[in-house]
């Protein structure tokens, strides 16, 4: 645990609100087409999940820990390599239909 | 100074990741949203292994193995994923979105997994063993319920498991896997109760697969949305656990996002979430009792001459569009049509394809250019001033019994009026009915023609047809 940013009781709900309302804006004045890439888009974004599976691998003390942690990490890195992957690919082809234009 | 650095790099990825999904927003400044995000995870992830220099004294004498395993893994996992996400088919990329959302919830699932069996979470109180345990469960849920849904999309699994008292049995599995929860968290004071912890996950995750199997393919995209989100809450919920920021921000984010999502796309089908998660699509009777006359079927060649010879055709391209990859010679038959004059315009309804926007990428890989594709909302009264609406693919999105037929599971949906048109041809592999298993209306009309054929092959005919009367 990072002791120089404690993150609890009311700062933690602030924090938990004001991203909430991120989310919130971002997506509401989507137009429906980029509906899927957004979607697939976000899907990347909590791919950040593999940088806490990480800390916890890093930080087991048992062979059981060590397991459920390297599984952790391994499934936290296809999550953020796969998002990022079709994300990219469905977005380039509207670049590419733009040139077209 | 390692912490200073760890939380700086977080605070910046954390920051490119806002910044990414809000230029991902836009048509235009999309393709680099992803690319400025994409730094963003780089940085977090060069950053986790920082944490290399100040582990618990536990694990500090397994550190190299440790640090070891945690390359292993992420080569593994971003190197299996990064081909099979470029191997994927357009077609595809729905059911790989709900794959690697599965592994989010599951790498979610497994840090509760070691925060609960290693007593860390216990140790810092209630409040945070809670956290670990919601977490624990919504991540779980979105890894069996998110494989099932990509075994489902994938034609892997193509019973819809339903039996009586469902609900009931879903119900009772939350409780379960609630009472285990409890017992860890009174217990945790004091010990760590391994069998506890793994009963609790295990129910977490048979409910994540009951609650999927019932549900019909057409439903999928919005489940896949809902566990999207359910995996960004989850990993927020870890966040808290470890004290990271960047997975609270990210994870929070994608989870409202993802919630947002969600209704739109119910919204976008007439169906209202908990419809889709408790309904019974295609389990009554599918109201086409009533349906009077027959299919008539057309060559293809004569369908497209009397578009030839039209003034305004509307075009709906419908999944089975795609599963031909037809929309290059289709795009090939509307600049034939154009060239001759005739007014061309493509209707997308909302759920074309698997998602919400799904047919757009795919019409947007064949160059199509934006401008004649046309929303629901836009053309749809358009469809009486046409000559002819050429249906490729689609089915349940052009079913007038959505709005007459009471009976019918679909209807109330929104549906795109191709019945108004003049006459309207529907390209059809065969006789076979929609994803929801309903009959069409549409297709029994007077002025419906049914083309039968592969969509692809359908395609070439109309365009030698046109292209030999350009000749004459």
């Amino acid at each position: 645990m990072d002791a120089t940013t404690a993150i609890t009781g009311f700062v933690a709900l602030y924090i938990f609100m004001l991203a909430a309302f991120t989310g919130y804006e971002i997506i509401g004045r989507v137009p429906a087409i980029l509906h899927t890439p957004l979607m697939s888009g976000s899907n990347f974004v909590h791919g950040i999940v593999v940088v806490g599976a990480i800390w916890a691998l890093l930080n087991a003390a048992t062979p059981l820990e060590q397991t459920i942690g390297f599984i952790g990490v391994l499934l936290g890195a296809g999550n953020a390599a796969g998002g990022y992957v079709v994300t990219d690919r469905m977005l380039d082809m509207f670049k590419s239909s733009d040139r077209q234009d | 100074m390692v912490n200073f650095l760890i939380a700086a790099a977080f605070f910046v990825a954390t920051l490119l990741f806002i910044y990414g999904l809000k230029r991902m927003a836009s048509p235009v400044t999309a393709p680099s949203g992803i690319r400025v995000a994409g730094w963003g995870m780089v940085i977090a992830v060069a950053a986790a292994f920082l944490y290399a220099f100040d582990v618990r004294p536990a694990a500090s004498e397994h550190l190299g193995t440790n640090f070891l395993l945690a390359l292993v893994a992420l080569g593994i996992g971003v190197a299996w994923a990064w081909r099979s996400g470029k191997r994927v088919e357009m077609t595809g990329m729905p059911q790989m979105v709900a794959l690697y959302n599965g592994m989010g919830g599951g790498a979610a699932a497994a840090i509760a997994a070691v925060e609960l069996y290693s007593g860390n979470a216990q140790h810092y109180g209630f409040v945070v063993t809670v956290l670990a345990l919601v977490g624990g469960l919504i991540g779980a849920v979105a890894l069996s319920g998110s494989v099932v849904a990509w075994a489902k999309l994938d034609g892997r699994l193509n019973r819809t498991l339903r039996f009586s008292a469902q609900q009931l049995v879903n119900g009772g599995l939350l409780a379960l896997a609630a009472l285990f929860a409890l017992y860890v968290l009174i217990v945790g004071a004091g010990g760590v109760p391994t069998t506890g912890i793994t009963l609790f996950f295990i129910a977490a995750l048979v409910l994540g697969v009951l609650l999927t199997t019932p549900i019909g393919g057409a439903d999928m995209p919005v489940v896949i949305s809902l566990y999207n989100a359910f995996t960004g809450l989850a990993v927020a919920f870890e966040g808290f656990v470890l004290q990271n920021p960047a997975m609270i921000i990210a994870g929070t984010v994608v989870g409202s996002a993802g919630t947002l999502l969600t209704f739109l796309m119910a919204k976008a089908m007439n169906r209202s979430v908990s419809n889709v998660i408790f309904s019974n699509f295609g389990e009554e009777d599918d109201g086409s009792g009533g349906i009077e006359g027959s299919m008539k079927s057309v060559d293809a060649s004569d369908a497209a001459i009397s578009m030839y010879y039209g003034s305004k055709v509307i075009i709906v391209p419908g999944y089975g569009l795609a599963v031909a990859q037809a929309q290059h010679k289709l795009y090939e038959f509307v600049k034939l049509l154009q060239k001759q004059g005739v007014e061309v315009a493509f209707a997308i309804h909302p759920v074309a394809g698997r998602m919400p926007g799904h047919m757009n990428v795919l019409l947007a890989e064949a160059g199509i250019p934006y401008d004649i594709i046309h929303d629901l909302e836009d053309i749809n009264e358009e469809f009486a001033l046409s000559d002819a609406a050429l249906v490729i693919g689609a089915n349940d999105v052009v079913n007038p019994a959505a709005r007459s037929n009471e009976s019918s599971p679909i209807y109330g949906m929104p549906i795109l009026n191709v019945d108004h048109a003049q006459q309207a041809f529907v390209v059809k592999r065969g006789q076979g009915r929609g994803y929801s298993g309903v009959e069409n209306e549409l297709f029994f009309a007077d002025n419906t023609h049914m083309v039968y054929g592969d969509a692809q092959k359908v395609m070439v005919e109309m365009i030698e047809a046109v292209k030999s009367l350009g000749n004459a």
